[in-house]
């Protein structure tokens, strides 16, 4: 079997995340960049049927600028088999419609027979490029897992949607995103960091995919939200219930 | 006026979804709402009859076998169907788990352009300009798709009006079964229906819970105080990892994002990721027993205090007030 994981390198959450007043871009330098945690639990899932049937063939797959290098390389060293970078400084600034024709196509090529991403990024949030892919390639698509079993040609899984949870299942290949139900990803071992770096990673460009790199959508503005200040802060001595019912009573809140 | 292609995604039991409200304002403001529905028969009446309260002037009602059996493809169908049929000048769908999966797809059939995540929309020099809220809130972004067909998801409980009500003229369209590989759904588990208390999403107010709380049996303190102020309750990270209550509590930047009018965080920190789902709230109370916890530099109120001695004071007192 062989499993394709999209993954994707991030500002950290735990720091502050910046854009950049002129571009709307992400601003890079202001932030450590991370693989997107949940980018990390689809890996870890791949990994799993990996841990069961030897045989299965794992890669990484990520679009970003030669930073996200250090990204396919971490995926490597937890046990993925080569990875794929799609390279291009004509990407730069790709919105939506953009990163999935490029990741399509990359994965085209690939004849995975499970292509595993997280359900949203922390980033932009939109949790629409898997989606976008599995139209791309005509694979069916299962969002949303809160569970997954992959075993003989077949996912099975219990989707999470607003309205409580399904059980779906659909034939390979297929596209599957995970959710915050899967497990965390396994840390990277010594032997595993060692052999990173034999590892084969194939860096791809807009024109070797055939994708163009003019945006659908373009931000027109952006503005900074001014910071939140601390308001009162008071010791519980006894009284501070008292305080906050008449707090919310005063800023008609009750 | 344009016509506005809505996904309105009644549920298998034939529920109108709480996002229809918010999507049909929305696009009434863009111009002529267009629902559209997907059903294994014909539409119910009273579905009709709520749709048009909700502002659907047309609803473009298609039916098909597979509703509620193959996932995602036949909104996607009834979608690509009801643009051919009505040449809307947007699509808005929810940012639902249905609602973003169904706007990717159609964006790539029909090569539309993807707005995702939009807290507003409105209409500007005659073009559509998407609001969006990103980074936790840090930042309010304008974005338009211009030269193409826009596919807009919307933020659930983001836009709270309404659209004048209509009296719906329905259109019922047969799908063509879908073909190719597609993922099946074999059975559903509905989430009990809470009457009682609000959905997270959209509520006026929230109490939250972290890992203050210590235990299962002691994060009914977050319920008790939510229920005494008509709140939805919510939960950090923390406490969702702690086992103290399902993730779809979450609110912070890898759950729930949540901009309600009164904010109550009970025994939580403040991590900058639970920070980004909850610092739009117009006005946020915190009480921790760290006197040092990040989540009293952007609290109004902030009580440094025990959670077990404040709270239950604090409904004795909402109590004795009413």
């Amino acid at each position: 079997m062989k499993i394709v994981v999209l993954i994707k390198q991030v500002p950290d959450t735990a720091e502050e995340r910046r854009l950049e007043p002129d571009t709307g871009r992400l601003d890079r330098d202001a932030n450590e960049p991370v693989i997107d945690e949940i980018t990390e639990r689809a890996l870890e899932l791949a990994l799993t049927v990996k841990d069961k049937d030897k045989s299965t063939e794992v890669v990484v797959l990520t679009m970003g600028p030669s930073e996200a290098s250090k990204a396919i390389r971490k995926a490597l060293s937890m046990g993925a088999d080569s990875g794929i970078h799609v390279l291009d400084d004509a990407l730069s600034g790709a919105d939506l419609t953009i990163t999935s024709a490029a990741l399509a196509a990359a994965l085209r090529n690939t004849d995975a027979d499970l292509v595993i991403a997280g359900n949203e990024s922390t980033d932009g949030r939109a949790g629409i490029v898997p989606a976008m892919i599995a139209e791309h390639l005509g694979y069916p698509l299962l969002g949303s897992l809160l569970s997954a079993d992959i075993t003989h040609g077949m996912v099975t899984g219990e989707r999470q949607t607003e309205a409580g949870t399904q059980n779906v299942r659909a034939p390979f290949p297929a596209v599957l995103t995970v959710t915050e139900g899967f497990d965390e990803a396994r840390f990277p071992n010594f032997k595993g960091i060692m052999g990173a770096k034999r590892k084969p990673v194939a860096t791809l460009s807009a024109s070797e995919l055939g994708v163009g790199s003019t945006p659908r959508s373009s931000v027109l503005d952006l503005a900074e939200r001014p910071a939140r200040a601390a308001g009162r802060k008071i010791v519980d001595g006894g009284a501070a219930a008292a305080e906050l019912v008449d707090f919310l009573t005063a800023q008609r809140l009750i | 006026m344009p016509n506005i292609v809505v996904l309105i995604e009644l549920t298998h039991t034939g529920h109108v979804p709480a996002s229809a409200r918010g999507l049909l304002a929305v696009a009434a403001r863009l111009g002529t709402p267009v629902a559209v529905t997907v059903s294994a028969g014909a539409l119910d009446p009273v579905t009709i009859a709520v749709l048009g309260g909700l502002g659907a002037a047309r609803i473009h009602a298609a039916q098909t076998e597979a509703a509620h059996t193959v996932l995602g493809t036949p909104m996607v169908d009834a979608l690509a169907d009801a643009v051919a049929a009505h040449a809307p000048s947007a699509v808005l769908a929810a940012a639902s788990v249905d609602g973003r999966e169904a706007a990717g797809r159609l964006a790539v059939r029909t090569g539309g352009g993807v707005l995702a995540d939009v807290v507003d929309a409105s209409l500007a020099d005659g073009r559509i300009v998407t609001e969006h809220s990103v980074f936790g809130g840090s930042y309010t972004v304008h974005a338009t798709v211009p030269d193409v067909l826009p596919i807009i998801t919307v933020r659930s409980g983001a836009v709270d009006d309404q659209a004048p009500a209509a009296t719906p003229e329905v259109t019922t369209v047969q799908l063509a079964p879908a073909t190719g590989s597609q993922t099946t759904i074999d059975s559903y588990a509905d989430a009990p229906e809470n009457l009682s208390r609000p959905e997270l999403r959209g509520a006026a107010t929230v109490v939250s819970g972290g890992r203050g709380l210590g235990s299962e049996e002691n994060f009914v303190l977050v319920e008790q105080l939510a229920d005494a102020l008509g709140a939805a309750v919510g939960a950090s990270r923390a406490a969702v990892d702690a086992g103290f209550i399902s993730q779809t509590a979450q609110v912070g930047q890898t759950g729930v994002s949540v901009s309600p009018q009164l904010y109550v965080a009970l025994g939580i920190s403040g991590a900058i990721q639970h920070r980004a789902g909850m610092q739009t709230a117009k006005t946020i109370v915190a009480i921790n027993q760290d006197e040092d916890a990040p989540i009293f530099e952007i609290a109004d109120l902030g009580i440094v205090g025990d959670v077990f001695t404040v709270v239950p004071q604090v409904i004795e007192l909402l109590k004795n007030r009413s």
